[in-house]
């Protein structure tokens, strides 16, 4: 056995990932909240906005469910586990920080695929028709990745104390929603709206959701695709490396 | 023998503070290596260091021939850690943290189940292993922690200061097992203030003060090093006049308490060895014969207080 190889490091990954899940995710505040945030939001708009068709409400609310579940709790992870000295039983284990990080993105991502298939299913319940199944499905699992590996990279100031990261994590997290084609369309959004969106991934995501329930879109699939990929990548390495300069700090 | 542990000129900056300065030593394989110094002396930085929890300014570690900084993790695979809070997930039980460990250390499940059971039974938690952790006490939590550091039967344990603020059936059952590991074959890198605990267990100990390395040697060579004046402790089975004892090789001085007599000398077993023949000549019993060597209390506050600048 090569404890640094890539599949050990994987299968150690997925330890930290089950341990997440198990202390910070099951929990039934962040089970309730993970849900109640997006659907406040949801009908907030919905009543206050009723010129909206429901196909591209649900859309948004699919994409605001994954966005703020896959990135709910994974930017606390690393300043609670400093506080507790977890971090520094994790670091003094064979595993690389680049490890850690991908095990706490695998649990933000699978919690964040959890939830917003039940938000997926209350649009089919409301009588919305999925036009194009598997393309949901693999961008919700491509998105999820992007929006963990967002979470992560929220956690990377070095600071112990969760609340000055959540306080952060609001102030990125919220604006970006309304930058996103979520509550306004992207037609209807004026030259500079549309210059901010397209420097968000949640934008692509929600244009794929819209997508896959209504068969519309506003930019071409594949370029949908392939920025969320390449966002995906760029927060994936970038959170990476930026962790494994800061984590040290944290000790 | 072969060298465990090998740093050199390991530093550590924070800041303006140099919490580390150039320190170097080997910890050779099968030793309980003591590593000393009053608080904030850099002992837990060196350890943090030479763990890969963090890494160093300058210098370099070796341990168990991987460098710490450009092999971590085949380093960390083959060594355990306890550090001094306790930091096991209070969220779980002491099953789940040591399954936890486990497969953090890549053993397979059935073994990691064996090994779990084991050590729980050795450290006495088996009957609380479902229990989760956050209703520990703080001696129990240590355990756990002991337990957790073995769970992939490393070669080399590092300890900082496992028994700080423990109670006595703890220090002791941790203290007891250090011993029988190290029997086993455990190299033990053990950092501490208790004095008492470094003079019953280490083979040798490093005192650092200020981040700076200010004696290593063996508990007893340390103790007698600081005083190069000594004294014994002597008594007869019967009256024996003042300068007959004066007189004797390597006598400097004799001074009587109670119905003993305690003699100064430059030479300890020179002096041993004429109070014995003087004991034969003299036809007269020895009842009780101690060297009073200074403690590694003594030891520890010469030398740290030798090395403040």
């Amino acid at each position: 056995m090569n404890p640094a190889g890539f599949s050990e490091q994987v299968h150690r990954a997925w330890a930290i990932a089950k341990k997440d899940i198990r202390i910070y995710y099951l929990k039934g505040p962040v089970l309730i909240f993970g849900v109640f945030m997006p659907v406040a939001l949801f009908l907030a708009f919905f009543m206050g906005s009723r010129q909206l068709p429901l196909s591209f409400l649900i859309s948004g609310l699919v994409g605001m469910t994954l966005f703020f579940t896959a990135t709910a709790v994974s930017p606390a992870i690393f300043p609670w586990e400093g506080q507790a000295k977890t971090l520094e039983r994790l670091a003094s284990c064979p595993v690389t920080v680049e490890t850690i990080v991908f095990g706490d993105m695998i649990a933000s991502t699978l919690f964040g695929i959890g939830i917003t298939i039940i938000t997926v299913i209350i649009g089919l319940a409301l009588g919305l028709s999925l036009l194009h199944g598997i393309t949901l499905l693999a961008i919700i699992l491509l998105a999820a990745c992007c929006f963990s590996a967002i979470g992560m990279l929220l956690a990377v100031p070095p600071t112990n104390v969760p609340s000055n990261i959540m306080m952060l994590s609001s102030l990125i997290k919220f604006p970006l929603v309304f930058i996103s084609g979520i509550f306004v369309p992207l037609e209807q959004m004026p030259f500079w709206g549309l210059v901010l969106s397209v420097c968000s991934p949640l934008t692509y995501f929600t244009d794929l959701v819209r997508y896959s329930f209504t068969g519309d879109h506003f930019f071409p699939v594949v370029i949908d695709i392939a920025a969320l990929a390449v966002f995906t990548l760029v927060f994936t390495v970038g959170t990476m490396f930026l962790h494994k300069k800061t984590m040290p700090k944290r000790m | 023998m072969t060298a465990i542990i090998q740093a050199s000129n390991l530093t550590k900056v924070f800041g303006k503070s140099t919490a580390v300065d150039h320190i170097s030593f080997d910890v050779q394989k099968g030793e309980i290596f003591g590593f000393l110094g009053p608080n904030g002396a850099g002992k837990t930085t060196t350890t943090r260091m030479l763990t890969g929890v963090i890494p160093p300014d300058a210098g370099t570690a070796t341990i168990l021939g991987h460098d710490i900084q450009s092999e971590p993790v085949q380093a960390k695979q083959r060594f355990g850690v306890v550090p001094e809070t306790s930091n096991a997930y209070t969220d779980l039980s002491a099953w789940q943290n040591l399954m936890l460990m486990g497969e953090l250390y890549g053993l397979p499940r059935t073994r990691a189940e064996e090994r779990s059971s084991d050590l729980l039974g050795m450290v006495e938690l088996l009957e609380k292993k479902d229990q989760k952790v956050q209703a520990y006490s703080k001696g129990m939590k240590q355990r756990l922690i002991l337990a957790m550091a073995l769970i992939h039967e490393p070669e080399l344990l590092f300890l900082d200061e496992p028994t700080s603020g423990l109670d006595v059936q703890s220090t002791q059952m941790i203290l007891s097992l250090l011993r029988d590991l190290n029997r086993q074959g455990t190299t033990i890198f053990l950092t501490t203030h208790n004095m008492e605990e470094a003079n019953r267990l280490c083979h040798r100990v490093a005192i650092i003060r200020c981040g700076k390395m200010a004696a290593i040697d063996a508990p007893e060579k340390l103790k007698v090093a600081i005083d190069r004046v000594h004294k014994i402790e002597v008594s007869f089975a019967r009256e024996i006049p003042a300068d007959a004892l004066a007189g004797l090789t390597g006598v400097i001085g004799a001074n009587r308490t109670g119905d003993k007599w305690q003699v100064t000398t430059e030479n300890r077993d020179a002096t041993i060895r004429s109070l014995v023949t003087f004991s034969q000549q003299n036809s007269t019993a020895i009842v009780t014969l101690n060297t009073l060597a200074p403690s590694l209390d003594d030891a520890f506050l010469r030398l740290t207080c030798e090395a403040q600048p």
